[in-house]
């Protein structure tokens, strides 16, 4: 009996106590498993070039693939604006799904409701639905706005959410001047960046284009404000705290275009605020008048940048830039646009940061990586890792296009430690696992999926990804700026500093290089 | 200043009607009859269940893939479970559910891993079938030792009418009768998660059942003392820790369903001679089936604290001789001195502690007398997918006036804490947060927090480790308010 109150262990422990071990062995005989043998043999093989080459060669298949689906980012961005609902026409399962991911990823609570559609709605349409559902959304949960995003069930019978709303409007669901922006966000459209793009490009489109045909479109009266629109980041806590203060610092006009900071990081003091901080509506009207726009990732923003250039604002697009020069150039894109120099405080953190690498590159320096995530990310970090002299060996983006991978591989070409380098577009962790058995590298950066790499190959994890499930509060800290790219810097040598440890910490055999000074 | 019962009561019913009050005149009547305050001798908790739930709340649940492949399939570890149709449903199930299981990842054991056809618009406008045909080939060159594969269809498949049945038929065929399931499991089909255990059984029933091979594992011999774990799924090891309780009475257990579970041993089963069966609402249908097919008895058993152990053992041992009765006792009579002293350490701690829970299928009942071990009270229960006869079986177990909410929404259930004031809310990760903000202590009573596991004697012992470690935890004191706002 491995239990006794005075020291309880739990799963970790618990089933490597030999009576857990004989239920294991014993187990197996129900099992008719493949002989050990055999088992081996297969094991082997899936780590071979051979492998490698038809794990390549597959065209339908997609095994443990690194994106989501479009309602996600919808839900994401309704969670950026003040006290507003995310609703999502369809069935309601899937809310169950992206609420569960963002408070496994943020350990907060996501507020979302679905129309719950079943059976009779797919035969009949989602109307009813959706008339009960916003009203229902409306008396109880008192937002100022419900964003309404579909699911590829509502997709699919083609529901049409523009009449859908109006005709909901006057069976008096809610009153009629009340804000109910929506995007179609088909789930076998793209990934949850593209959902990121429609479901913000509806909010925007709401307030400046006379909300659905029911007010005058606004005018565009240009000022010297800017806007700053981040795309779907796990780490946005801590990263619009960040763009937030850097903005501030050089005393501009601003807009953040989508904010769910606040929501993701509210208090534990005896109350729950479903709605706390977040875009206004009148932030959103007032944005349209703004001189310009950065977009911080490009490929979460395709339509809407379209949509803001088209209505006289500049647009400059980056690539979610980690590290000294990518950050350099969003210093530099406020400075440009706004007429006003580089504040004092960040030229120093610049140096600062190249301080630190400058101290620390020789132990990152010819390391080889692989990394994968959202195309916009794997940009950022590559430059980055460019930076500082390692090697970026293998960049995996599901959801990068061909467009995305000439564009890393240019940015590879740019440097003598890109060389070795190859973009890796439409692909999944599968196809990584073969990468990563046949060409090894150093390091891996992903997401919490990772670890699967990891416990397979060897390869050790830095988790910079959205979902980290498996280690608490990373998102509370930012990754951008100088002071992002800082955190990132020492997230990658810790790394390096634990892996360098554990490999040396065997008394009497390895332990010569276990330093105490590196 | 406890209430009577007749006092509470009142105050439950006076809080539900409160609650109905925010919403829209027609929904409050239709959600008046999912809330209640139970009476005792009643025949069930007096309240609907099993009913679509209202558009445009915060509804709990989730959907029939999320029933059938989240629970019911995904856990059989040798075979390769497609989620079919768009990406999304596979990667927000994918490893969340804390199935353990023994074997080596993406060769022979397949759980941890999220397969998808990963549906593109043209695969909506064509048709999926083709490419879950190449989909099938490709399984079956990458991952050779998979020993069957099931296709998950997400709510796209059957809107626009693919044949998964055909292209299953055609490429078993094609493999030499490998086992291909094909599982209508639509998020859109009925009103949760129970719809999809259902079609999931009746696919057992179907696809591997009325399929299977004499001849094959022809070498296994059953004894007089086999049975089979139904409807445990091994979370944090559950099963594992209910398993050795089984063998240890001198049971045979030749088939864990699902967690941990071969397709080899779903095929032993109907040799056994009783099912033992815990989630009741996940997997009576193929409890029933088999006792109608195969003449097995199937016996529900609750692992959640020493007294419902002690009475499950008892229970199950009663089933067979004297020799496997003499071992239950034995059995009880060896763990008694571990579990007292586990009660000793945590019970003066938890005496009286208000708990309100709401989770899925059998857990708003079967936990609470793990809670009573405890020496705390149950004031609230409620389902998410239950149907009328899991609330017959709940009256077995909570106290006349027990508030109890079917299919609870978002805001009833915060409404609700917010004026019982529980000292611990057991429920689930979407649930976790909003609690822990209200400064109440949370557990989460669907993956144990990540902890685990809860099933049998030792996972008593963590489950009191676990709550006493949520309700004392000094955070709470802090989380209530800064010490300059008391001064104020």
């Amino acid at each position: 009996m491995p239990q006794n109150a005075d020291k309880i262990i739990d799963h970790e422990m618990l089933f490597r106590e030999p009576e857990y071990q004989e239920l294991f062995a014993n187990k197996k005989q129900f099992e008719f498993k493949h002989p050990e043998a055999k088992v081996q043999e297969i094991r082997d093989w899936t780590k071979s070039k051979d492998y490698l080459d038809k794990n390549f060669a597959r065209e339908a298949l997609v095994v443990n693939p690194a994106k989501a689906c479009q309602p996600l980012g919808a839900v994401y961005v309704a969670n950026g604006f003040a006290k507003t609902l995310s609703f999502v026409h369809g069935s309601q399962g899937c809310v169950a799904y992206y609420r569960s991911h963002f408070s496994r990823h943020f350990k907060e609570p996501t507020s979302c409701v679905s129309s719950s559609m079943t059976e009779d709605a797919a035969v009949f349409g989602g109307l009813n639905n959706m008339i009960d559902g916003l009203a229902n959304a409306y008396n109880l949960y008192k937002p100022e706005m419900i964003a309404v995003s579909t699911t590829c069930m509502a997709e699919v019978i083609g529901d049409d959410l523009d009449a859908f709303i109006k005709n909901s409007k006057q069976k008096g669901s809610v009153p009629a001047e009340f804000d109910v922006p929506f995007a179609h966000t088909p789930a076998f459209v793209g990934s949850h960046i593209t959902g990121y793009d429609n479901a913000l490009l509806g909010v925007l489109k709401h307030f400046w284009d006379g909300k659905a045909g029911t007010t005058t479109p606004l005018t565009r009266v240009p000022n010297d404000s800017i806007n700053f629109i981040g795309g779907f980041d796990g780490f946005v806590v801590g990263n619009m705290k960040e763009i937030k203060r850097i903005l501030n610092l050089f005393g501009v006009d601003y807009t953040i275009l989508c904010d769910p900071s606040a929501v993701w990081n509210t208090p534990t003091d005896g109350e729950f605020r479903m709605y706390e901080g977040g875009t206004t509506k009148e932030e959103v009207e007032k944005a349209l008048n703004a001189k310009a726009t950065i977009v911080f990732q490009e490929y979460c923003t395709e339509k809407t940048a379209k949509y803001i250039k088209e209505k006289g604002q500049q647009v400059v697009t980056l690539n979610c830039p980690v590290g000294v020069a990518g950050t350099d150039r969003f210093i530099m894109a406020i400075s440009e646009l706004t007429g006003k120099p580089v504040p004092a405080e960040l030229e120093a953190e610049r140096g600062q940061l190249v301080d630190a690498m400058a101290d620390s590159q020789a132990h990152l320096h010819g390391k080889k990586f692989a990394l994968y995530g959202d195309p916009d990310q794997m940009l950022g970090l590559t430059e980055f890792l460019l930076e500082l002299g390692a090697e970026p060996t293998h960049v995996l983006a599901t959801n990068g296009d061909k467009d995305w991978a000439a564009k890393v591989e240019a940015l590879l070409a740019s440097s003598p430690y890109g060389a070795g380098g190859k973009a890796y577009p439409k692909r999944d962790l599968w196809h990584m696992r073969s990468l990563l058995n046949v060409e090894p590298v150093d390091f891996l950066i992903g997401n919490t999926y990772g670890k699967y790499l990891e416990r397979d190959t060897g390869t050790p994890l830095i988790r910079m990804v959205f979902p980290i499930f498996d280690r608490h509060h990373y998102h509370r800290y930012p990754t951008w700026g100088y002071d992002g790219a800082m955190r990132t810097l020492i997230m990658l040598l810790d790394e390096f500093f634990e892996t360098l440890d554990a490999n040396t910490i065997i008394p009497g055999k390895t332990d010569y290089s276990y330093d105490i000074i590196r | 200043m406890s209430m009577t019962v007749e006092e509470r009561k009142a105050s439950n019913k006076a809080l539900i009607d409160e609650v109905l009050k925010a919403y829209p005149e027609k929904m409050a009547k239709r959600r008046a009859k999912h809330l209640n305050a139970y009476s005792e001798g009643k025949p069930d908790c007096g309240v609907k269940s099993n009913i679509k739930s209202l558009p445009g709340v915060m509804t709990i649940r989730g959907c029939a893939y999320a029933g059938s492949k989240g629970v019911v399939w995904g856990p059989i570890k040798d075979m390769v479970h497609i989620s079919h149709g768009p990406v999304g449903c596979g990667q927000y199930s994918w490893s969340s559910r804390r199935n353990y299981y023994i074997g080596i990842t993406g060769v022979d054991t397949f759980v941890t891993m999220q397969f998808t056809s990963d549906f593109q618009e043209k695969d909506i406008v064509f048709g999926g079938d083709k490419k879950l045909d190449k989909i099938i080939d490709e399984i079956q060159d990458l991952f050779p030792l998979n020993k069957g594969i099931s296709v998950q269809s997400e709510c796209p498949i059957g809107l626009i009418g693919d044949d998964i049945e055909a292209v299953s038929k055609k490429k078993s065929k094609q493999y030499d009768g490998h086992t291909i399931v094909p599982v209508r499991c639509e998020g859109f089909r009925g009103v949760s998660q129970s719809l999809g255990h259902h079609i999931a059984n009746d696919a057992i029933r179907d696809w591997v059942f009325d399929k299977m091979d004499p001849a094959k594992n022809a070498e296994f011999e059953s004894t007089p003392y086999d049975v089979a774990i139904i409807g445990d799924y091994n979370i944090g090891g559950d099963a594992w820790s209910s398993r050795i309780l089984l063998e240890e009475i001198g049971l045979r257990v030749i088939a864990q369903w699902s967690g941990d579970g071969t397709i080899a041993e779903l095929e032993n089963t109907p040799k056994a001679k009783l099912n033992v069966l815990h989630c009741y609402r996940s997997m009576n249908y193929i409890s029933r089936h088999m006792e109608e097919k195969y003449g097995i008895p199937w016996v529900e058993y609750n692992f959640f604290g020493p007294s419902q152990i002690e009475k499950s053992l008892r229970e199950i041992a009663a089933h067979f001789d004297d020799t496997i009765k003499a071992k239950a006792e034995e059995v009880i009579a060896r763990y008694r001195p571990m579990v007292d002293a586990v009660i000793a350490k945590y019970k003066p701690r938890l005496e009286g502690k208000k708990v309100m829970l709401y989770v899925g299928g059998l857990r708003p009942r079967h936990v609470i007398g793990a809670y009573e071990d405890l020496g705390m009270e149950i004031v609230g229960t409620g389902y998410e997918f239950a149907h009328n006869d899991d609330y017959q079986r709940t009256t077995h177990y909570i106290k006349d006036s027990t508030l109890v909410y079917d299919d609870v929404t978002g805001y009833e259930f915060e409404k609700f804490a917010e004026k019982i004031q529980p000292d611990l809310v057991g429920s689930g990760i979407k649930e976790k947060y909003v609690f822990q903000k209200m400064g109440v202590p949370f557990r989460q009573m669907h993956s144990w927090d990540y902890s685990g596991p809860y099933h049998g004697y030792d996972g008593f012992a963590i489950f009191a480790r676990d709550m006493d470690m949520a309700i004392s935890s000094p955070i709470w004191k802090l989380a209530k308010s800064a010490p300059w706002k008391k001064a104020a």
